[in-house]
């Protein structure tokens, strides 16, 4: 990168004043202030993933943002503000401070592995001058009676001449490191769920001539990560046999199962139930239940006596599934001579389902989801429905283009037609309302990062509890001979005890320690009196 | 059973007024003269002493001669008197609280976290529930009371009349052993959360007024625990609440898997539940690193309080693409 040719004497190197460079970078970017901007900035970077609608969330959402903001949409979304989550920026900083965690992590780590290694450190010089002291009169004490003590109550000990040093709570500082790395993993996960999962939805009539095999371009909509291969998507046909939803009499919702025949790849046909929230599980994917609503069957015969039935999926507009739609005929009115179209005589119908029609008009909303009282509203349309011009339009919608430019025009104000009505047009062709099949809208997914993101989770939840509830202290106790005694003729132990988080319970832990090593360590002698040296004022940190 | 539900939620919200109200008068009456200063001050060093709080400081030099004479001891008393009748009422509207949200349970006949209103009511209750045990436990914490009360009757005032939901059924989106799992957590851990609130905006009037700033509003923190005290306090309650706050994002990423068919979606409820856990892991940083000043750390908490605010009204009122939508205000 930089020249690497001799630099002129008495000044430094570019081959060093980079790398001088390089480190300040590297130092500026693992320090916890810049991992604290770094952090701020991501929670700042996601407020517009939840302001402005999502890409990845719903596509729908976006256009109708562009459609009604045509001027700025175009300048927010080369910004990425429809792919936050995805865009430059966003990942620039959760990379800056994934970096830094490592960074800050890795000497953390290399720091605790040698901490865990070394033996607690000896007994300073002067134990009352520690947040926590003690002097316990003994009788002969002996420091590996007092090791033993600590020992057994989950300390690391180590005994040095006539003094024991002990210390507790290591876990605080491997559940930190197992908390950062957690997250590394979480986001390795997710990174390959990315990359090796795919999605695809779609709606799914009921009926075997609605069934569908699990390739690309049976999907409505779909994504696909950059390493997978759609020609090695996992084989399976599913076909919607049955959709049963319960409701209460308010309209409410209380259950949906869908029943499918599932054709695997090497195996028979079977069946399979699922539902909201207890998806299918397949080899190497998941189908869930999204939604669901109804599809019309409706049977056109036109003014050659042709007859087409098409079964059109409404989308739901309401809690009571009001359900609007288009039935299509682009193959209406082909002269059954010449067998030639006539693009200007296509027909379709714009619809308005309604699962509990009302009794009176308008016929606007249903009263009920359940089909209790079934009728569509029908609008007939005849013209050139636009389907030719390679334009890609919405199944749900007449091109509004078509009726604009007048090439499509409405020949009725609409009639409302239960199940079994035929409806004759002014030319003589009829239409019939034949009944209704349910639809489910799936979602078929496969995400192979989902398990280690799991994973990733739980450790990560591990080691924020242990971090959170785990204390580094020390302590450490001092025998003292009787015949090496100068304060007075008998023997006695020290006691000095160091939290080094903040911990305001250790004066307690401390005061019953010591009372423990009394007790056990020469249990003839209790009538010692500790000197707790100032409760009230127990100082935290370091010394 | 509904309508009792919700007659035991108007007896709640009164009992907190009026908890509010003697907590009022108790401030207003007995932190003012010299000799209820007097009164208070043995009993603020026993709490630095419960909390290992800074050695005990000598009595801060009174700055303001009081201008009439000193109350009498009777006056102190009454207004003593007044605090523990805050508390008894608290109490009682606590335990009037729970009474509402099981007979709203019973009513619904199922775990009353189905809406927004139930929630609020459930995440009000383990916010007045944590304020009781803490006071169990640190009586002289008590005039922190004002605050909780009042922040407790201005939620439930809102739940009682904007978000009220009748009594209904469950969704079947919701009908899964993840609901009791995720929302309780997240119950249990906004609750906690809002209520942490109180100490971390008080540590920064206090720190003021020790500072000798005078004036609104740090004259507010004049019969308040010393600023090291409300400050670790406040950071206790977030580190307890932000493992929960953590699983609940963690069991409502599980619940998705098998609901919407994937872990995290970028909901806004998602992207908000994210924004206050990086600000909140943020505050805990902040707090564990000596070269950030504690008043800038307890900031980035009050911040994550107002995201926890967004993320509860904000994304229900003004999103309307949420999933969590059943949560949703008519």
């Amino acid at each position: 990168m930089s020249s690497t040719g001799p630099a002129p004497s008495g000044r430094r190197s570019p081959v060093s004043r980079t790398i001088a460079l390089l480190r300040n970078s590297w130092r500026q970017l693992t320090s916890m202030r810049t991992a604290l901007v770094l952090l701020f900035l991501l929670a700042v970077a996601a407020v517009p993933g939840s302001v402005l609608p999502q890409r990845t969330v719903s596509i729908e959402d976006v256009n109708e943002y562009f459609r009604e903001h045509p001027e700025l949409a175009p300048v927010l979304d080369r910004l990425g503000g429809f792919d936050v989550f995805g865009s430059v920026w966003f990942s620039a900083i959760y990379l800056l401070l994934f970096t830094s965690l490592v960074g800050c992590i890795v000497p953390r780590l290399r720091d605790h592995l040698r901490a865990l290694r070394t033996p607690p450190p000896a007994a300073p010089k002067r134990l009352d001058r520690l947040p926590q002291h003690a002097v316990i009169p003994a009788r002969d004490p002996d420091p590996r009676a007092i090791a033993a003590v600590l020992r057994r109550r989950g300390w690391r000990v180590v005994v040095r001449g006539d003094a024991v040093s002990a210390e507790k709570g290591y876990l605080k500082e491997t559940g930190n490191l197992l908390f950062h790395l957690s997250l590394v993993v979480v986001l390795i996960g997710m990174a390959i769920g990315s990359w090796y999962g795919w999605h695809g939805n779609r709606i799914v009539v009921a009926g075997p001539d609605s069934a569908f095999c699990n390739t690309l371009l049976q999907y409505d909509e779909s994504g696909l990560g950059p390493r997978v291969d759609s020609a090695k998507l996992p084989r399976f046909c599913l076909e919607l046999t049955d959709f049963a939803a319960t409701f209460t009499d308010g309209g409410q919702a209380q259950s949906y199962r869908a029943t499918v025949l599932v054709d695997e790849a090497g195996g028979a046909p079977r069946h399979a139930d699922f539902s909201v929230n207890s998806p299918l599980r397949l080899d190497g994917a998941n189908v869930y239940l999204l939604g669901h609503g109804y599809a019309p069957v409706i049977r056109y015969t036109d003014r050659y006596g042709q007859t087409q039935t098409t079964v059109a999926p409404f989308l739901t507009r309401d809690a009571n599934l009001t359900s609007e739609g288009v039935a299509a005929f682009p193959d209406a009115n082909v002269d059954p001579r010449t067998g030639e179209r006539d693009p200007s005589l296509q027909v379709a119908f714009e619809g308005l389902y309604l699962p509990t029609a009302p009794e009176e008009p308008p016929f606007i909303r249903s009263q009920h989801p359940e089909e209790r009282a079934p009728a569509v509203l029908l609008i007939p349309y005849r013209g050139n429905l636009g389907l030719d011009a390679g334009i890609p339009g919405s199944v749900y919608q007449l091109d509004q283009r078509q009726v604009r430019s007048g090439k499509l025009t409405q020949i009725d104000t609409g009639k409302l037609l239960r199940p079994g009505e035929t409806w004759t047009l002014d030319d003589g062709s009829t239409v019939e309302f034949v009944g209704t099949r349910p639809y489910v809208t799936l979602s078929v997914r496969h995400d192979p990062g989902q398990l280690i993101v799991l994973v990733g989770a739980g450790l990560l939840i591990l080691g924020l509890t242990t971090m959170l509830l785990g204390r580094r202290r020390r302590v450490w106790f001092r025998t003292t001979p009787s015949d090496e005694s100068t304060t007075s003729g008998s023997s006695f132990v020290e006691a000095g005890g160091l939290p080094r988080t903040d911990y305001p319970g250790f004066a307690d832990e401390f005061r019953e320690l010591v009372a423990v090593v009394q007790g056990g360590g020469n249990a003839a002698d209790d009538r010692g009196e500790t000197s707790d040296r100032d409760a009230a004022g127990v100082r935290e940190g370091t010394p | 059973m509904a309508e009792l539900s919700d007659q035991l939620l108007v007896v709640a919200i009164l009992a907190y007024l009026v908890a509010m109200v003697c907590h009022a008068v108790e401030y207003a009456f007995g932190q003012r003269g010299a000799v209820s200063r007097a009164v208070a001050r043995p009993e603020r060093q026993l709490v630095g002493a419960a909390v290992g709080g800074d050695p005990a400081k000598p009595p801060k030099p009174v700055d303001e001669v009081p201008s009439g004479p000193a109350r009498a001891p009777g006056r102190v008393a009454r207004s003593v008197l007044a605090g523990r009748v805050a508390v008894a009422l608290t109490g009682l509207g606590a335990v009037v609280h729970l009474g509402s949200l099981v007979t709203r349970g019973v009513a619904a006949e199922r775990i009353p976290f189905g809406n927004m209103y139930e929630y609020l009511l459930a995440l009000t209750f383990v916010g007045v529930a944590v304020w009781l045990g803490v006071l169990a436990r640190r009586s002289a914490l008590r005039h922190l009371g004002l605050y909780v009360t009042l922040v407790m009757v201005l939620l439930l005032g809102l739940a009682g009349t904007v978000i009220y939901t009748p009594v209904g059924p469950l969704q079947p989106a919701l009908r899964s052993y993840w609901f009791v799992i995720h929302i309780s957590a997240a119950v249990l851990s906004s609750g906690i959360l809002l209520f942490g609130f109180v100490p971390a905006a008080l540590y920064l009037l206090r720190s003021g007024w020790e500072q000798g700033r005078r004036g609104f509003p740090y004259d507010l923190a004049r019969g308040l625990p010393d600023a090291g005290v409300l400050e670790r306090f406040a950071f206790r309650i977030h580190a307890f609440a932000f493992p929960i706050w953590t699983f609940a994002i963690v069991g409502g990423a599980i619940w998705a898997e098998a609901a919407w068919g994937r872990y995290w979606g970028w909901d806004p409820k998602e992207t908000w539940a994210f924004i206050s856990w990086v600000v909140y892991a943020g505050y805990l940083h902040a707090r564990a690193t000596p070269s950030v000043r504690r008043s800038t750390a307890t900031w980035i908490a009050v911040l994550g309080f107002l995201t926890m605010l967004m993320n509860l009204f904000g994304v229900n009122l003004f999103f309307d693409n949420s999933l969590h939508s059943y949560a949703e205000v008519d």
